[in-house]
């Protein structure tokens, strides 16, 4: 883990990125971060095999159409950690998350403006195949979306089987996958039968074990638990103590409990800006800025 | 206010109804539209054992069993063996089903999934255009520009082609290709819309899982749109079979009216609907052929009623995952409807 | 962490199998859209070179046709208002009786036995084949000799048969969308039900009626089959619906069989002005259906 100076503000210099919606201006320009350090990066990926890896945003901003919903955000997510953002409801966050797997540009309308590393390369750089960053950057969301025609298995298997796994491989990576989600034992002996049959928070858990089956770099999670019982949220926030091994996670939640359980380091989010970032405990215990410390007190939100 | 609506309606709104001053109007309308609505059920089967009653004559000559299979229309002889007209719709028909169904969902595919949101309207409109031209327009245009301008393309064809099966040998004028193109371009709209409001239900959410694993644009569609919409997507096909076997005016134009059953799709033949309206004329002081030709009504209409039955249950079922009644298959009601269009 | 063949680089490139066939695929459903436009295309386009030369001869609107298989064979003003007049009655026949039976489904029936019966057979009737809606009133009405054999309004019940389905679909779903809010807000004043529905859910649903209703008239209104057993053709304009009548389809029918370039011209150019007057029909649909995004 490197011991960069996270929470530091980041030199901010003009970076658009190009979000390329289907119908915005195409605001491509070759960003020269990017291209200088596509060949470091590659040997740094190499390295770092069996590490986690990170992410930085790099004042970011996102729009609807008119509505600007992130404005101007810093951000690093730091490898193998657990970072959580949360904040009121509509102040942002899905919006951030969905900028991190370029998610966001599937909206119409919806484009995005900034800098965003995985590690040092741009995923938003000249030449990146989105198809790719999403495969590097995994997403749960926040209802339970197993594809409704396909059975457990297939469900974990869809995003093998469009890489090219087949074979015995596959049935291995399934099994893997599912144990690293905890839910091997509760469905290996109905790996066939349909996806949407199980409980909402197995569900859950099958949606878990579908995006870590490809392997990404990056764990995206918006509000998993908001749909679950509480005993299924239990068992998804161990998972993701689990996870944290083998991946960077970040997380949403508007439930701060759940950030102070699972988080290393805690963003609050306020009508589109950061306000603050800072280590879980200093997040609750000793707040910086006075819009932090009302909401974590709940005098708001 | 909506709240309070909600809780009225399950105790108190049937002593509001009591209260109410009018209480005999109230049941006399709900009588009189119940009423109207039975009325309709009435008529449908009314005309249906009408029609077999004027049938039957005509299928006690020539027996249920022969009428449809034998191989026979000739009606100076008094012989009406329907197989021709039979095998001419089905020819036909499934020539139209080959060639519309898949430009028709690939439309619907590119509309909803592929093209910019600000296309999707006018896109939309001009496909639906295609169903505002009236059967009898196409037939013009197939009688004065198909057959003449695709008479050597469909002679190439056939000569370079004979290898496959019922393709090769002379082309005549009007065949039961022309016949097929024709209608393939007639059911085009409505398969494509019925196709389009299916696949407009599959939920975001399950594309977005399929984004969000590294899917491409066409592994989205793969993965979670055509599995989702498959039974919706045969129900249009159907529905839009049931529009091929039906049609008449076009068909009667492009095919040929020879009652010998062709040997390929270059042929000439004859179609159920095409009968009818060829022959209901000269038929109309023969009772015997006249009969004969209702019964070949009552036959397409079976035939049309099974289709149709099939193809309702499929959209059925897509429209109870989506909650709601998908419009009438009738593509520009079914564009009226449609929340994306509306919405733009 | 096991990794992929392709570990080493960060951003592991899609394979270019894959990305063959997703641009292949995006082709393909590309091109078929452009395939599904080129009928659409040709057709108007042989419809305005072939036929506009016909539409703008002189007493093309103004006179019947003469039935002359030699010399002048005359214009289709028969024909067309024959189309307004039978197309006018199927309307006010379908029109109030399909929106009855929307209303009894959707303020009524809603999910009980009868009215799922309703709905079912009311899609059935949408697929019926116009001639068979055609042979309906032929066996019943013509042959039968009820109110003479070949009439306007006979032609006019086949069309409302055919439109009736369409005018109750699409009013079913405008009706539904009606806030049931509004409907409980009236009844809990006291308003009887007859007139929520007459004074409230109607109005409501107004502009979304008359949508349905015109699509269900520009259908109707390009119809031949149905018409030729019940109201046939004739050369002479009447404003009796209870004469044998013309119509634009059927004129247009008798004429593509009449191989003389005359009469053939002007099956183009009816065919031409039938196509206008649905568009029209259609357009005023759309614009009304906008008002009811409106509210
Ligand atoms: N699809 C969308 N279209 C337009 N505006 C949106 C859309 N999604 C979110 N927004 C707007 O963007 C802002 C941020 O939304 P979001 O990121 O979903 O907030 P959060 O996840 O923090 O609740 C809100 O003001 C919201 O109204
Ligand atoms: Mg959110």
């Amino acid at each position: 883990m490197s011991p960069d100076p996270a929470f530091t503000p980041e030199q901010q210099q003009e970076q658009p990125m190009s979000a390329t919606p289907s119908d915005g201006p195409a605001d491509v320009r070759v960003s020269p971060t990017a291209a200088a350090t596509r060949s470091a990066s590659d040997a740094a990926a190499a390295e770092q095999v069996g590490s986690g890896h990170s992410m930085s945003v790099k004042d970011v901003d996102a729009y609807y159409g008119e509505t600007h919903a992130i404005r101007g955000v810093s951000i690093e997510y730091r490898a193998n950690e657990v970072t959580a953002m949360i904040g009121p409801s509509g102040c942002g966050k899905s919006t951030l998350l969905r900028c991190l797997n370029r998610m966001h540009e599937e909206i119409p309308g919806a484009r995005a403006r900034g800098q965003i590393l995985l590690d040092d390369t741009d995923i938003y750089g000249p030449g990146v195949d989105v198809v790719s960053v999403r495969r590097a950057i995994g997403m749960v969301f926040q209802k339970p979306n197993p594809f409704p025609t396909m059975s457990i298995f297939d469900n974990v298997a869809a995003g093998l089987k469009l890489n090219g796994v087949k074979g015995v491989d596959m049935k291995e990576r399934v099994e893997k996958s599912l144990r690293g989600a905890g839910l091997w034992d509760e469905v290996k002996d109905r790996l066939s039968s349909p996806g949407v049959g199980l409980s909402g928070g197995q569900q859950q858990r099958l949606c878990i074990a579908r995006t870590i089956a490809v392997e990404p770099r990056i764990v995206l999670m918006d509000e998993p638990c908001s749909a679950l019982d509480p005993i299924a949220t239990l068992k998804v926030e161990d998972l993701i103590h689990e996870l944290k091994r083998d991946y960077t996670i970040v997380i949403v939640t508007h439930n701060m409990q759940q950030a102070a359980r699972v988080a290393d380091t805690t963003a609050f989010f306020l009508l589109g800006d950061m306000v603050e970032h800072t280590k879980t405990e200093d997040i609750f215990s000793n707040p910086q800025d006075s819009r932090t410390e009302e909401y974590v007190t709940g005098k708001f939100g | 206010m909506d709240a309070g609506a909600a809780r009225l309606d399950t105790a108190d709104r049937s002593s509001f109804e009591r209260s109410a001053s009018a209480r005999r109007a109230d049941p006399l309308f709900r009588g009189g539209l119940t009423v109207l609505a039975g009325l309709v059920l009435v008529l449908l089967a009314f005309f249906f054992v009408f029609l077999i009653v004027k049938a039957r004559p005509a299928l006690a000559h020539q027996g249920v069993f022969s009428f449809v299979f034998s191989n026979d229309w000739n009606p100076s002889k008094d012989v009406f063996g329907a197989w021709p007209l039979l095998a001419g719709t089905l020819i036909t028909s499934a020539i139209a089903m080959v060639i519309g169904v898949p430009v028709a969902v690939a439309t619907a595919l590119f509309i909803t999934e592929l093209c910019p949101v600000r296309l999707r309207q006018p896109l939309t409109i001009l496909v639906e255009l295609l169903a505002a031209v009236p059967s009898v327009v196409y037939g013009l245009w197939g009688v004065f520009v198909l057959i003449p301008k695709l008479r050597g393309t469909e002679s190439s064809f056939a000569d370079s082609l004979h290898v496959l099966p019922f393709v090769g040998g002379n082309v005549a004028g009007p065949n039961y290709f022309i016949a097929g193109l024709l209608l393939a371009i007639m059911i085009l709209p409505i398969v494509s819309a019925i196709s389009r409001e299916v696949i407009s239900t599959v939920p975001a959410e399950h594309k977005e899982a399929a984004l969000a694993l590294g899917a491409t644009r066409w592994e989205m569609i793969r993965i979670a749109v055509l599995p989702y919409s498959r039974s919706g997507i045969t129900g249009a096909a159907l529905l839009g079979l049931g529009r091929a076997v039906g049609e008449t005016i076009a068909v009667v134009l492009v095919i040929g009216n020879s009652t010998v059953v062709g040997k390929q799709i270059f042929d000439q033949g004859y179609s159920l609907a095409a009968v009818i309206a060829n022959e209901f004329g000269e038929a109309a002081n023969d009772p015997l052929h006249a009969g004969a030709l209702i019964a070949a009504g009552l036959l397409l209409f079976v035939l049309t009623l099974i289709i149709n039955g099939v193809a309702r249950a499929l959209v059925v079922r897509a429209e109870r995952r989506q909650g709601t009644r998908l419009p009438p298959p009738t593509v520009t009601a079914a564009a009226m409807a449609d929340p994306e269009v509306t919405a733009a | 962490m096991s990794s992929t063949s392709s570990a080493s680089l960060l951003l592991a490139p899609v394979s270019g199998r894959r990305r063959t066939t997703d641009r292949l695929m995006r082709g393909i459903l590309l091109a078929g859209t452009v395939i599904a436009l080129i009928p659409l295309v040709l057709v108007v386009y042989y419809l305005f070179s072939r036929g506009l030369k016909g539409m703008t001869a002189s007493g093309f609107f103004t006179t019947d046709p003469t039935g002359n298989f030699l010399g002048n064979p005359g214009g289709v003003k028969s024909a067309i208002l024959g189309t307004l007049e039978i197309v006018a009655l199927a309307a006010v026949i379908a029109i109030p009786v399909g929106i009855g039976v929307a209303l009894y489904l959707v303020e009524f029936g809603k999910k009980t036995i009868f009215a799922q019966f309703v709905r079912y057979f009311i899609d059935v009737m949408t697929g019926v084949p116009s001639i068979v809606f055609g042979l309906f009133i032929y066996i019943t009405l013509v042959t039968t000799k009820i109110g003479g054999s070949f009439t306007g309004w006979k032609g006019s019940l086949a069309l409302a048969l055919l439109m009736l389905p369409v005018v109750t679909r699409s009013a079913e779903v405008v009706l539904i969308l009606v806030p049931e809010s509004l409907r409980e807000a009236a009844l809990a004043l006291g308003v009887p039900r007859w007139k929520v529905t007459m004074k409230i859910v109607l109005p409501t649903a107004l502009p979304g009626l008359i949508t349905g209703s015109l699509l269900a008239v520009a259908r109707g209104m390009g119809e031949t089959a149905p018409l030729l057993f019940t109201s046939a053709t004739v050369f002479g304009t009447t404003y009796n619906l209870g004469d044998r009548m013309n119509s634009l389809p059927a004129q247009i029918f008798a004429d593509i069989s009449q191989p003389k370039d005359d009469i053939v011209n002007r099956a183009w150019a009816s065919a031409l002005t039938l196509v206008l007057l649905i568009l029209a029909i259609t357009l005023i649909a759309r614009l009304a259906a906008r008002r009811s995004r409106v509210s």
